[in-house]
């Protein structure tokens, strides 16, 4: 296999952008990555675009043509890969499976989601069909509802508290501040998650991610072309992917997410590394005990210990790990389809030394977690400085 | 051997009450009045996801239990009920899905105001006396609805209970059946009207009591029996004044007729109403105790049966007897009523 | 999104009642059934089973924010239950206080509405759990 490095990275704005269109976005996302590459264009092969609900959400489908008829790329080949709140990993990992192959040496990949041409309860239906539509969603589940019985089950089993997990939520406010493409740049209070109002007990407004539009793009190449196209490059040093049952129910254990640890396994084993050589990940908190489970299911902390360690600090910037510096799904926002390539994208500016305000120093290793549906999908990658 | 009996009960009450004096305060009426008035303090209230059919699939279900029959061997399904969840489409074969009796059997659904019940119960029986099928089932099950502010918004409950029929094995025989009808418009609901009409006064005498006091009157002819030859006797209960005033007038005393009155407890359960107050009696019943049974529906008729229970009525009580389930309840307000019975729009 | 017609209807005797698969190789039960066991696969050998609908609570919550079709039943418990066979499912708990939900409590199921399209639409039923007595 050919080593891939990313060599641009562009996003549009995160949040209710009441002016743009889906095409809007991604045009915004695509020229800035291309602009950052510094590429003209036409040295791009292919595409592949990832987006979770365009059909439920504005009635677009086929949208992997439509970006590359928007960003002016005809006639090079265009997928779209799907993976619930993972299809922008997953179409990330396809674009590096086509370098890495060797079928093509420059690669674009597209995360798309437009969400609030939706109302609310149409946009949380839509999202509901990442889980098992027969027997999860038609009982009454939703998304929040399945990450709330992981949560009770977490509280349960480890004494994890609703503090533990508004401390997620919390810094990452923190983080987005320092964000300009963030949905929230404002700074909340434990209190005030705690006293937000309840959606799914005990999981409160302030523990979700919202819904947001917007997109994230990545320029791939092939390593060896990368080295003498740029000095700006990170490279791709691990991908790995892993599945578990569609239903959450079906899952032996609800305090993980299994998914994540077999793909973070296999990610430290491509990489030849542990996880303390991690310096910043972004990883999967649509909800605050996504990112509690996440920073055990990748390693960072032990089983159980997760909540504890929020609390006290060690995955802010400075701390032991810095998680979500972006501020991660729930303050920089959710654009389902966007969140994996943005995720790339923040790590890619810390790698490079550009993530402005919120820069953690001498990063040598970042590593993306992004999780589709209740995690019956999860992708891990580790990128490394150049 | 022709002779039919019941081979199993099973009655479904929703644990929701509201007390009539709660109603009263909403419209400005005084609670002593309504609850002497009326014969009764509270009524039942259907679950947000409870309906004619899930009240029935729950007594289905309980009676096949206590019958224990495999529920494959059930030949006939027929429920009576004024507030079917669907006008056209059976709430029987929805039952006999949810029982696993499908789908070697026969479906119907019956309406006849409150008298559906035993419509159903009735037919099951003429079945099985004609050799045609072993077993069949009769349920009543309502959620009827009073209109806001209405006499019958304080009588109108919910609840539901099934007769499984047979020859073996019975706890009880059907030794006679009467039936009794006029063309009598004490009551009604057109097609597509969310609340009944009613004649007020007029429910009484011309409705009421005269179409039960025939029903009850034709079985005793028929059987040569007195009211005196009954343990029991359960007529259809509206309120609890009517069947209380039926039995002075037919000569019916108090100990024969209170146990098998429970709408005072639960409201007027409609189609379930006289079979809920058959169950009460059957739970009670000994060996030999002969049962009296006449409902009524408006529009009008009365169906009326004579019954007695057998040697196995001792041995094979029912697990879910009618006076411990109204005991499950739990109070709601006028808000939360409203809201159970649909009348807010979202 | 609406459910089609036949999606809902398709799996009706398995909704009313309860009824899943068991693989006779290893023993494990499986509600909804499977066609194939994951645990054994190729040698798997899969059978209908009745599950008693008995069982205790292993996770709640109380959803507050519906999705369509489900406006008019908010606040409601869902849970995960374990059932007595050693399957789980998704399922809500009826007539119960929020308040008084608890992990381990025994279960058993219910047969109610479980979604309505609108006034006019189709009625789907199946499990629910309520409370043991």
């Amino acid at each position: 296999m050919k080593k891939v490095a990313v060599v641009g990275v562009g996003m549009s704005k995160f949040g209710e952008l009441w002016d743009y269109n889906l095409r809007d976005l991604v045009v915004q996302a695509g020229v800035e990555a291309i602009r950052d590459a510094n590429l003209e264009g036409s040295e791009i092969q292919a595409l592949y675009g990832g987006t979770m609900a365009s059909g439920r959400l504005i009635g677009q489908e086929h949208i992997s043509a439509l970006i590359a008829d928007a960003m002016g790329l005809n006639p090079i080949p265009a997928t779209r890969v799907e993976g619930a709140c993972a299809s922008g990993s997953l179409a990330f990992r396809n674009a590096y499976f086509a370098i890495a192959s060797g079928a093509y040496d420059t690669v674009v990949v597209g995360g798309v989601e437009k969400m609030t041409d939706a109302s609310t309860a149409e946009a949380v239906t839509a999202l509901g069909g990442a889980g098992d539509q027969e027997w999860e969603l038609l009982q009454g589940a939703t998304f929040p509802g399945l990450y709330a019985l992981m949560a009770r089950r977490h509280m349960l089993e480890y004494g994890t508290t609703e503090e533990m997990l508004a401390a997620a939520s919390v810094k990452n406010h923190a983080n987005a501040v320092h964000n300009k493409y963030a949905q929230f740049r404002r700074e909340i209070t434990i209190d005030d998650v705690l006293n937000s109002k309840k959606v799914a007990d005990p999981l409160k407004v302030l523990d979700c991610s919202p819904i947001t539009d917007g997109a994230a793009a990545v320029i791939l190449m092939d390593l060896d072309k990368a080295k003498q196209h740029t000095d700006n490059y990170v490279e791709i040093v691990a991908s790995a992917q892993a599945s578990d049952t569609l239903a959450l129910h079906d899952r032996e254990s609800l305090t993980e997410i299994r998914a994540t640890k077999i793909a973070a396994s296999e990610a430290y084993k491509q990489a030849g590394i542990g996880p303390e050589k991690i310096g910043v990940a972004e990883v999967h908190d649509c909800f605050t005990i996504a990112e509690v489970m996440a920073v055990e299911d990748l390693g960072f902390f032990k089983k159980g210990e997760g909540g504890k360690a929020t609390l006290d600090g060690e995955t802010k910037i400075g701390g032991k790990i810095a998680v979500n510096t972006s501020g991660g799904l729930k303050a920089c926002g959710h654009p389902v389809g966007a969140t994996g390539v943005k995720q790339i994208v923040e790590v890619a500016w810390q790698l490079r030394g550009q993530a402005e305000g919120r820069q953690i120093d001498g990063v040598e290793y970042g590593l993306t977690h992004n999780v589709g549906g209740s995690g019956a999908t999860a992708v891990v990658h580790i990128l490394k400085r150049r | 051997m022709s002779c039919v009996g019941i081979a199993g009960y099973g009655v479904s009450i929703p644990s929701y009450r509201i007390k009539a004096g709660e109603i009263a305060r909403v419209w400005g009426e005084e609670e002593g009045r309504i609850v002497k008035g009326l014969g009764l303090s509270e009524k039942s209230v259907p679950g947000l996801d409870e309906d004619a059919a899930t009240l029935a699939v729950d007594a289905a279900r309980r009676a096949v239990s206590h019958a224990g029959i495999d529920p494959y061997d059930i030949k006939s399904m027929f429920i009576g009920s004024e507030s079917h969840p669907y006008a056209v489409k059976p709430t029987a074969t929805i039952v006999a899905e949810a029982i696993g009796a499908t789908p070697n059997l026969f479906a119907a659904d019956y309406e006849f105001a409150c008298k559906a019940g035993t419509a159903g119960v009735i037919n099951t029986y003429a079945l099985i006396k004609s050799g045609e099928i072993d077993y069949g089932m009769g349920i009543g099950a309502d959620t009827s609805q009073g209109r806001p502010g209405d006499a019958l918004e304080y009588s109108a409950g919910a609840g539901a209970a099934a007769f499984l029929l047979g020859r073996k094995d019975v706890i009880a025989n059907i030794e006679g059946i009467y039936s009794y009808a006029t063309d009598t418009p004490d009551f009604w609901r057109r097609e597509h009207a969310i609340y009944p009409s009613h004649g007020g006064r007029f429910t009484g005498p011309p409705g009421y009591f005269k179409h039960v006091i025939g029903g009850a009157k034709g079985i005793m002819e028929k059987m040569g029996t007195k009211p005196r030859d009954y343990a029991y006797a359960v007529f259809h209960q509206p309120n609890g004044k009517f069947p209380r005033t039926v039995a002075k007038k037919l000569g019916f005393t108090a100990e024969q007729i209170e146990p098998g009155l429970i709408t005072p407890y639960i409201g007027n359960t409609y189609s379930a109403a006289t079979l809920i107050g058959l169950a009460a009696v059957l739970d009670a019943a000994k060996p030999g105790d002969a049962i009296l049974v006449a409902s009524f529906g408006s529009g009008a008729g009365s169906d009326a049966f004579h019954i007695e229970a057998s040697d196995l009525i001792d041995e094979r009580r029912n697990a879910y007897p009618v006076r411990r389930i109204i005991e499950n309840k739990r109070y709601i307000d006028y808000g939360t009523y409203a809201k159970h019975r649909r009348k807010l729009v979202l | 999104m609406k459910p089609g017609l036949p999606l809902l209807w398709r799996r009706t005797k398995e909704r009313y009642n309860l009824i899943g698969s068991k693989c006779e190789s290893c023993g494990t039960h499986y509600m909804p059934g499977r066609a194939v066991c994951p645990k054994c696969r190729r040698k798997g050998k899969l059978v209908e089973h009745k599950f008693s609908g008995k069982g205790r609570i292993y996770s709640y919550t109380v959803v507050r924010v519906a999705p369509e079709g489900y406006e008019y039943f908010v606040p409601y418990v869902l849970a995960i239950i374990n059932l007595d066979e050693g399957a789980k499912i998704t399922g809500q708990i009826v007539d119960a206080d929020p308040d008084k939900i608890e992990v381990g409590q025994k279960v058993e199921m219910v047969f109610r509405k479980i979604h309505e399209d609108n006034p006019e639409g189709l009625i789907t039923y199946g499990f629910k759990f309520k409370l043991a007595d």
